[in-house]
């Protein structure tokens, strides 16, 4: 038994999710693969676009297009996700994984209350009495701190504050205790002195149920917060994986730099502009050949060639950090020792 | 809740007062201005051999030489306490609620109006039950297989029941299925819910039918055009996120907020439906509130016409009031306003 605890949680292994538009092909999410253990939190950090939350979307299931394609295989507790039934799917969901969405006021519905949109949670997998039910959701709106919950139950969305409709939000999600819980951009809605107590709220909660947690962003002061792993993600893949450590201190994607750079910092010199990473990111239905960041990237000269013709791989030699960049590793290296650390220092 | 209910019951009883004024005003009002006197306005409650000096004595005795807003005053209070007419020849009496006291049948216009009410509400609820269930049905299952050669064919046959006109569906289906099939009784075949509940929805069922198409086509287009939006919307994703069963999702999150739109036109259609649906009713022969005000028009009997006219209009407000209601109940946020 001693083995199946070291098995992630979660496993997603090359998960690909192409969307067939009049347009083209559009590769959402292209050969991504991470693992996430209980007790454990990965952030997934990128633009706008990257492919985060259709991730997200296609580990819950949630990809009801016609036109989506998943291949790969993502695994949650052993069992494969990925052309599985739908209703198999479906059981899993709230119960075994639960999600946390960007916007609680759009994201809970206007017409039922807070306290019946938990009751209803929960009792699609617990056979229970509505009243049992009832107890059950002012217990867990006391747990993620709503004040007053046996009366704040009976609230709608509207009435709440944003910060309140994201606990109860959370709330939603933990009803049956799920052993994965994904955030996607949990805290982008809410004022920053907010953002702060739902993240410690999320950190709480992960230590109490022992859940894996996957926290999508786009801000990298979240996930230095709260992740262990961190996996950024450009054009629908991996361009760095490791832990937070490795990506902070000494992070080697240009991508992540750019990402790092252009982050306002309250130790930052002020006289120092921030750096904006040039250009925009790329069509996810041409996306360039080669490395996709190369359009981008202010070193590809350093290597040339392969940078646009070759794709590379997100190479992990003998650790768990992974870089797909084709500049060499020492390379990199004194390019963070010497330009992109002092920034910070 | 409670001030909500009070704002709104107000409204409702100021809307039936200047629904009372227009309707005044378009009875006896209007023709002044298009260059009645008093006495050619007096002429229709007398005789046609009436003399010029007759006919003066009783447009003084009736009230029309009397200032706009004094007559009102007098026709509306007539509408509360009830009022009496004296044309000379005799005086009629018009017990409250006096919507018209018509001289053609010389008497008030009320009893026969209450007489016609159940045929046209008849009428109106059956039609209104199939026009609901089926556009919302063909609606929802439109939204949900978007692009299908069900959706295609739904709103193809949708935009069809819009365009047709009553009188073309009516005739056409009357004399197929009651003249050449049998099926149905012909038209004027009215029996009382009371007198034999089968036979009152068999001689209607055709009406229904023919009203119910012409709605329900615009209740399904609306309901499509309403769960396309909702279906996109956050709270579905999460209601699926939730684990919840597609048939829940759809019904429960995705119909419920769909629903607003489709709760505020069928109030108006309703309430004015049952104001007398003229067409239908002379189509088919039902003598409900809509023949009546065709009838009144016809003979030139301005208190019948009048009479249904107020009560159709009271009817609408009536059905205002309930939509806000609704709304309330379908929506918590208007609760809060």
């Amino acid at each position: 038994m001693t083995d199946n605890v070291k098995t992630p949680y979660l496993d997603v292994n090359d998960l690909r999710v192409h969307f067939r538009t009049d347009d083209g092909l559009v590769r959402s999410v292209d050969g991504l693969s991470f693992q996430v253990e209980r007790g454990k939190t990965l952030g997934i950090v990128g633009e706008s676009g990257s492919g985060k939350s259709v991730t997200s979307m296609a580990v819950m299931g949630l990809h009801t297009a016609s036109n989506a394609e998943l291949t790969g295989s993502i695994r949650l507790d052993g069992q494969e996700l990925v052309g599985a039934g739908k209703e198999a799917v479906r059981a899993l969901r709230g119960k075994k994984m639960a999600m946390i969405f960007q916007d609680p006021l759009s994201a809970m519905h206007p017409y039922y209350t807070v306290g019946n949109q938990i009751i209803e949670a929960y009792r699609i997998h617990n056979k229970v009495t509505k009243k049992v039910a009832r107890k059950h959701a002012i217990d867990l709106l006391d747990r993620v701190g709503i004040p007053e919950p046996g009366k704040r139950v009976d609230s709608y969305p509207h009435q709440f504050s944003g910060g309140m409709r994201q606990r109860a939000m959370i709330a939603m999600a933990l009803s049956c205790d799920p052993d994965l819980l994904i955030a996607d951009e949990p805290t982008t809605a809410l004022d920053v002195t907010v953002q702060a107590q739902i993240l410690d709220l999320i950190r709480d909660l992960q230590k109490d149920f022992n859940s894996a947690v996957v926290i999508i962003t786009h801000d990298l002061g979240v996930v230095a917060e709260v992740a262990d792993d961190i996996l950024v993600m450009y054009a629908g893949r991996a361009v760095e994986y490791g832990t937070a450590e490795e990506i902070f201190n000494e992070g080697e994607h240009p991508y992540t730099w750019g990402l790092l750079s252009s982050m306002p910092r309250f130790d930052r010199k002020r006289t120092e502009r921030l750096e904006p990473i040039k250009g925009t990111p790329p069509s996810l239905i041409r996306v360039p050949k080669g490395c996709p960041f190369n359009p981008r990237c202010q070193y590809v000269d350093l290597v040339g060639e392969p940078c646009v013709t070759e794709r590379p791989s997100l190479l992990a030699e003998g650790s768990s950090h992974g870089v797909a960049c084709h500049i060499p590793p020492e390379q990199r290296s004194a390019i963070w020792n010497d330009e992109i650390a002092p920034r910070f220092a | 809740m409670l001030s909500y209910l009070i704002r709104r019951l107000i409204a409702a009883a100021g809307l039936v007062v200047v629904i009372s004024m227009i309707t005044f005003a378009i009875f006896y009002v209007a023709p002044r201005i298009g260059g009645a006197t008093s006495e050619s306005m007096a002429s229709r409650y007398v005789g046609r051999s009436a003399t010029g000096a007759t006919v003066e004595q009783i447009a003084e005795r009736l009230g029309f030489n009397d200032p706009i807003p004094v007559q009102y005053w007098n026709w509306a209070k007539g509408v509360v306490v009830g009022t009496t007419y004296d044309y000379g020849a005799g005086v009629e009496k018009c017990p409250a609620p006096c919507l018209g006291y018509s001289f053609r049948t010389q008497q008030p216009v009320l009893p026969e109006i209450k007489r016609r009410i159940p045929i046209t509400f008849s009428l109106a609820i059956g039609a209104a039950f199939l026009w609901v269930v089926s556009g919302v049905a063909v609606g929802v299952l439109s939204a949900l297989k978007r692009g299908s050669i069900f959706d295609r064919i739904a709103m193809t046959v949708a935009l069809a029941g819009v365009s047709m006109p009553i009188f073309w569906t009516g005739l056409i289906s009357l004399s197929y299925f009651s003249y050449t099939l049998g099926w149905t009784p012909p038209g004027a075949s009215y029996v009382p819910l009371t007198e034999n509940p089968l036979k009152w929805a068999h001689g209607l069922l055709l009406p229904w039918i023919t009203l119910a198409l012409l709605f329900s086509a615009q209740y399904a287009r609306l309901t499509r055009a309403g769960m396309l939006e909702t279906m996109g919307e956050d709270y579905i994703r999460t209601a699926r996120a939730k684990g919840l069963r597609e048939r829940t999702v759809v019904m429960k999150h995705g119909l419920r907020g769909a629903l607003t739109p489709i709760v505020t036109i069928f109030g108006l259609d309703f309430g004015l439906l049952i104001g007398g649906a003229v067409l239908t009713e002379t189509v088919f022969g039902l003598p409900g509130l809509g023949q009546l005000a065709i009838q009144g028009t016809k003979n030139n009997d301005l208190p019948q016409v009048l009479g249904v006219v107020l009560l159709a209009a009271l009817f609408v407000a009536v059905a205002n009031l309930v939509v806000d209601l609704l709304y309330a109940v379908v929506d918590p946020r208007v609760r809060a306003k």
